[in-house]
């Protein structure tokens, strides 16, 4: 047969290691990818000419970093690598892209997303000034542009990465005055049998932990954020929250926020794959087998895109679902059982993670009226509460949230967590977004080209 | 307040010159426009929908808060866009002018 056209979407942890096997097997794949560079969002590349080393850049998972980094070198020329380049929608059996307003469609025998994860974030009263940055965009900011996001800077939100960046904030020399964390201190003991099912990633755990307590940061548990304090013009100047039955403040210029991740499933949604919803993250999320296919044939699913499992987990599950879409079409078939097994036993960690570090629902539901839930549009949370729809997308056609420059990516599970609540309804029963194309905004001109 | 990001390392690059609204801003090759922008001053834009300033929110491209204008009215996302020396930016969106309309 002639060469199978495959298709990968995104150059993070999961894309390179698929393209990897595919390129072994005598597949060269299109490698399509967002970024300037490879590397993904975790194992992000700094810009050239900078010098930094990897130790410094990605600490206890500097060799990973290394490793993925120069395979990709070394598939650069057995690969159709297309970086700067945006997938904006997927239909029948074609993928369509832009490149700085130059458009492109190309067909597709096996198309595998690897389209990674974005915040997961939860609005906080003061959200919307400047100063206020996810979780994600504080790490980008030292990883890949050596700056600090601020001279005072507040980590707040729950979730391994909380304590990561913190950490990687004090030993680059940036001035951290505290990590908040909305999850008691307790559900960490109750995780930690699912949490041995990774003993090296627990343990780098407590050691970034004993680190910032060693370098004098505030580090609180069982807070419950109540105001960023600001001005419109100069930004945020200090933080407010509950902890141990006291009200607290805190000066600050900066506040990172961010409750774990959520995967960027629109491509797979466009695709039409199938979508289940998840207990313990309380989240929709394509359907996936063990093995990497998503419900739909031909089209494959690996890395946080498909769950949050992290990027070591992420290069398994690329591999993986590379292998069987190669044993699929009939090209090459392999073992795959040891990698299943990794990937079951990250899932097992990860949910370990999400019982110690949990989503914190129940604060949501009871945000102020007068909060801003929407950051694109300053939609309120009491404007959500008071709209004449119990689902995600009629809410939406009403009140616009999801409709606005972020497409829903920053206030779609916390707006389904108002509604849930003020319609007392399971949050399942609220539903999801559903992902439009354009995924992300494109100019009027590329789309009409293409209309 | 001075910049709104400080600097940590990677400060022995050369440097490049970009005009803000008019004003003449110094940035370091390799820098997106962002990082030039918030090195010297304290946000991007403003809200449309709100009083406040912003200075962008994810940094991964997602969350387009942080789109600034080129002279000639093209957008740009701040966060993944690299500084070129000389390059002319709004901070407010300029006239718009319909094709159809003159």
């Amino acid at each position: 047969m002639a060469e199978p056209r495959v298709i990968i979407v995104g150059a993070g942890p999961a894309g390179v290691r698929a393209a990897e096997v595919l390129v072994a097997s005598g597949v060269r794949p299109v490698v399509i990818d967002e970024g300037r560079r490879d590397g993904g969002q975790i194992y992000r590349r700094q810009p050239e000419g900078f010098t930094r080393g990897y130790d410094s850049l990605y600490g206890t998972e500097a060799d990973r970093a290394l490793s993925l980094h120069e395979t990709f070198d070394g598939l650069k020329d057995k690969i159709d690598y297309r970086p700067d380049t945006l997938v904006w929608n997927i239909s029948q059996g074609r993928v369509w892209t832009n490149a700085n307003g130059r458009v492109d469609d190309l067909e597709y025998d096996a198309l595998l997303l690897c389209t990674g994860a974005t915040d997961r974030v939860m609005p906080v009263k003061g959200w919307q000034y400047a100063g206020v940055f996810s979780l994600g965009a504080s790490q980008v900011a030292l990883k890949s542009q050596a700056v600090s996001i601020g001279r005072r800077v507040v980590f707040m939100g729950s979730g391994p990465l909380l304590y990561l960046v913190a950490s990687q904030y004090v030993k680059a020399g940036a001035n951290v005055v505290a990590v908040l964390d909305t999850a008691p201190f307790f559900a960490r003991i109750k995780a930690l049998p699912k949490l041995l099912a990774e003993p090296g990633v627990l343990w780098n755990g407590i050691m970034l932990t004993r680190m910032l307590q060693k370098s004098g940061v505030r580090l609180m548990t069982g807070v419950k954020p109540r105001e960023i304090l600001g001005d419109p013009e100069t930004g945020v100047s200090s933080l407010q929250f509950e902890a141990g039955g006291k009200i607290h403040e805190i000066a600050c210029d900066a506040v990172a926020m961010g409750h774990h991740l959520r995967p960027e499933t629109q491509l797979a949604d466009l695709a039409r794959c199938a979508f289940r919803f998840d207990s313990v993250t309380r989240q929709w999320l394509p359907v996936v087998d063990a093995d990497g296919r998503s419900s739909v044939d031909g089209v494959y699913l690996a890395g946080d895109g498909a769950r949050i499992l992290g990027a070591r987990s992420a290069e398994a599950s690329g591999q993986l679902a590379a292998m069987t879409l190669l044993s699929d079409m009939g090209v090459a078939a392999s073992d795959r059982w040891a990698l299943r097994q990794a990937v079951a036993n990250y899932a097992r960690f990860a949910t370990g993670l999400a019982e110690a570090f949990p989503w914190p629902h129940e604060q949501i539901a009871d945000l102020a009226d007068d909060v801003v839930l929407c950051r694109c549009e300053g939609v309120t949370v009491g404007e959500m509460r008071r709209v004449d729809a119990s689902e995600a997308n009629r809410a939406k056609a009403f009140n616009r949230v999801g409709m606005g420059r972020c497409q829903g990516r920053y206030c779609g599970l916390a707006g389904a967590e108002v509604l849930a609540a003020a319609r007392d309804l399971p949050i399942e029963a609220i539903g999801r977004l559903r992902g439009q194309a354009p995924v992300k905004p494109i100019s009027v001109g590329v789309a009409e080209d293409e209309a | 307040m001075n910049g709104r990001f400080t600097r940590l390392a990677e400060t022995d690059r050369p440097t490049v010159n970009i005009i803000v609204d008019g004003q003449p801003v110094q940035a370091m090759v390799g820098d997106t426009l962002m990082v030039a922008m918030l090195s010297s001053g304290a946000s991007l834009r403003s809200a449309e929908f709100g009083p406040e300033k912003r200075a962008g929110f994810c940094l991964m491209g997602a969350c387009q808060d942080c789109w600034v204008w080129t002279a000639d009215g093209g957008r740009l996302r701040a966060c993944s866009t690299p500084v070129e020396n000389g390059q002319q930016i709004s901070t407010s969106q300029p006239e718009v002018t319909w094709p159809n309309h003159g």
